[in-house]
């Protein structure tokens, strides 16, 4: 085999890195339950009345955005990831910028407006 | 002949390639799913008062599928940390969770939301006849609280036949509670339950209508990116749960039994995939659901 695993074959070391893994798994459940107490609280602030559905759509997006935040940073390892991978999402975060931007672009087209 | 750096990592990237090769996948879905989103906004701005409805879609149904997706994020993670500590059995169980919760997202959306809403039917009414349909509509209620007028009649249509005859003059309506009782102040929000369409009928002349037709997508501009995003969104995790599968069956106990990282580092690539999904879904459900 080419290609030797990045977890050492020694059975010692390797009880120390599924102790490691071990601990995470409890952090991924308590992120889940955080994930469907937020879910919940979505749905429950949607009727509520903030006054105007524009404050509405923003406080549900804020709710949406932390739990997007959690699945990056946890599931997803964002928290602690290799750099080339943060220099990929960059790169892409610039893009969507440029595409959301092109939208609000929109409202100052003097052909249509 | 072997292919390199599946569990090693590359001298140069450092990473797996497998690793690398899923995150620019995903730069690009997230550029995919970006345009239908901006899309959606530009198109919901734009929409005139009264045009952009709320309260369509199935809000209960819609919670229990995202808690449905966000369950099997956790245990798509949990299949990878049991792979990772080499606990075969365990991996096994948490990925046949996961593929059952993908299936249940699918069956739950293509047996009964979509379905129900090919089923459920509206028409617009032109602005010259909203004062004769005044009784389904309710705009005096509505304007004196300040809120956007309703344009549209709803609910389960009695003569389908109205559609295509043209010699038939009127749409015959079982009228949503909504239109049914339109001045109550209990309709001046959305309900969390679904309530079924009323005895009531009414007679629309087809005259009096702007368009009308089934909730599909060329209903309105709402359910044209609903189907769009929900079904590109669906045909993703469709993906999603045929690789779980081709991981959970026995070809890939092979793979675990060669080398066990090869494994994990597939299902931590193939997770990443779901995990993407789930996040699109996180946006998808207040923006069609709720707001």
């Amino acid at each position: 085999m080419n290609n030797p695993p990045d977890v050492s074959p020694d059975p010692t070391e390797h009880e120390e890195y599924a102790h490691n893994v071990a601990a995470h798994r409890n952090r991924y459940l308590i992120v889940g339950g955080i994930l469907l107490f937020a879910t919940g609280l979505t749905v429950a602030l949607s009727y509520v009345d903030f006054g105007s559905r524009k404050l509405n759509i923003a406080v549900a997006m804020i709710v949406a955005t932390f739990k997007v935040g959690l699945v990056a940073a946890i599931f997803m390892h964002l928290a602690a990831e290799k750099r080339l991978i943060y220099r990929v999402l960059l790169f892409t975060g610039l893009f969507v910028f440029a595409l959301f931007w092109l939208t609000f672009l929109a409202w100052y087209d003097p052909v249509s407006r | 002949m072997e292919i390199p750096y599946t569990v090693s990592n590359r001298p140069d990237t450092g990473l797996w390639n497998a690793k690398i090769g899923i995150w620019l996948f995903l730069a690009s879905e997230v550029m995919l799913f970006g345009g239908l989103f901006s899309a959606y906004i530009f198109l919901r701005i734009d929409s005139p008062a009264g045009l952009w409805p709320h309260g369509l879609l199935n809000v209960p149904v819609g919670t229990m599928n995202t808690a449905i997706l966000i369950a099997s994020s956790v245990t798509v993670v949990l299949a990878w940390a049991a792979l990772k500590m080499r606990k075969y059995n365990a991996y096994w169980w948490w990925m046949l969770v996961t593929i059952l919760c993908g299936i249940t997202f699918l069956a739950v959306k293509l047996a009964y939301e979509w379905p129900q809403k090919f089923e459920h039917f509206g028409a617009f009414i032109k602005p010259s006849a909203l004062e004769k349909y005044e009784p389904y509509l309710g705009n005096h209620h509505l304007e004196e609280k300040g809120l956007p007028q309703r344009m549209e009649i709803t609910g389960h249509l009695h003569n389908h036949e109205a559609l295509h005859d043209p010699n038939i003059k009127e749409y015959e309506i079982a009228l949503d509670p909504v239109n049914a009782d339109p001045a109550n102040p209990a309709m001046d929000r959305p309900h969390f339950f679904y309530v079924p369409p009323t005895d009531k009928i009414a007679k629309i002349d087809k005259a009096d209508v702007e368009r009308a037709g089934m909730f599909t997508p060329d209903h309105s501009t709402y359910f044209a990116t609903y189907f769009t995003i929900t079904g590109l969104h669906g045909l993703h995790v469709l993906g999603g749960v045929l690789v779980f599968l081709y991981m959970w069956l026995p070809v890939s106990k092979k793979v675990y039994q060669r080398n066990p990282e090869h494994l994990a580092n597939r299902v931590e690539v193939s997770g990443l995939f779901w995990h993407f999904v789930d996040l699109v879904w996180i946006f998808v459900f207040p923006l069609f659901y709720l707001l």
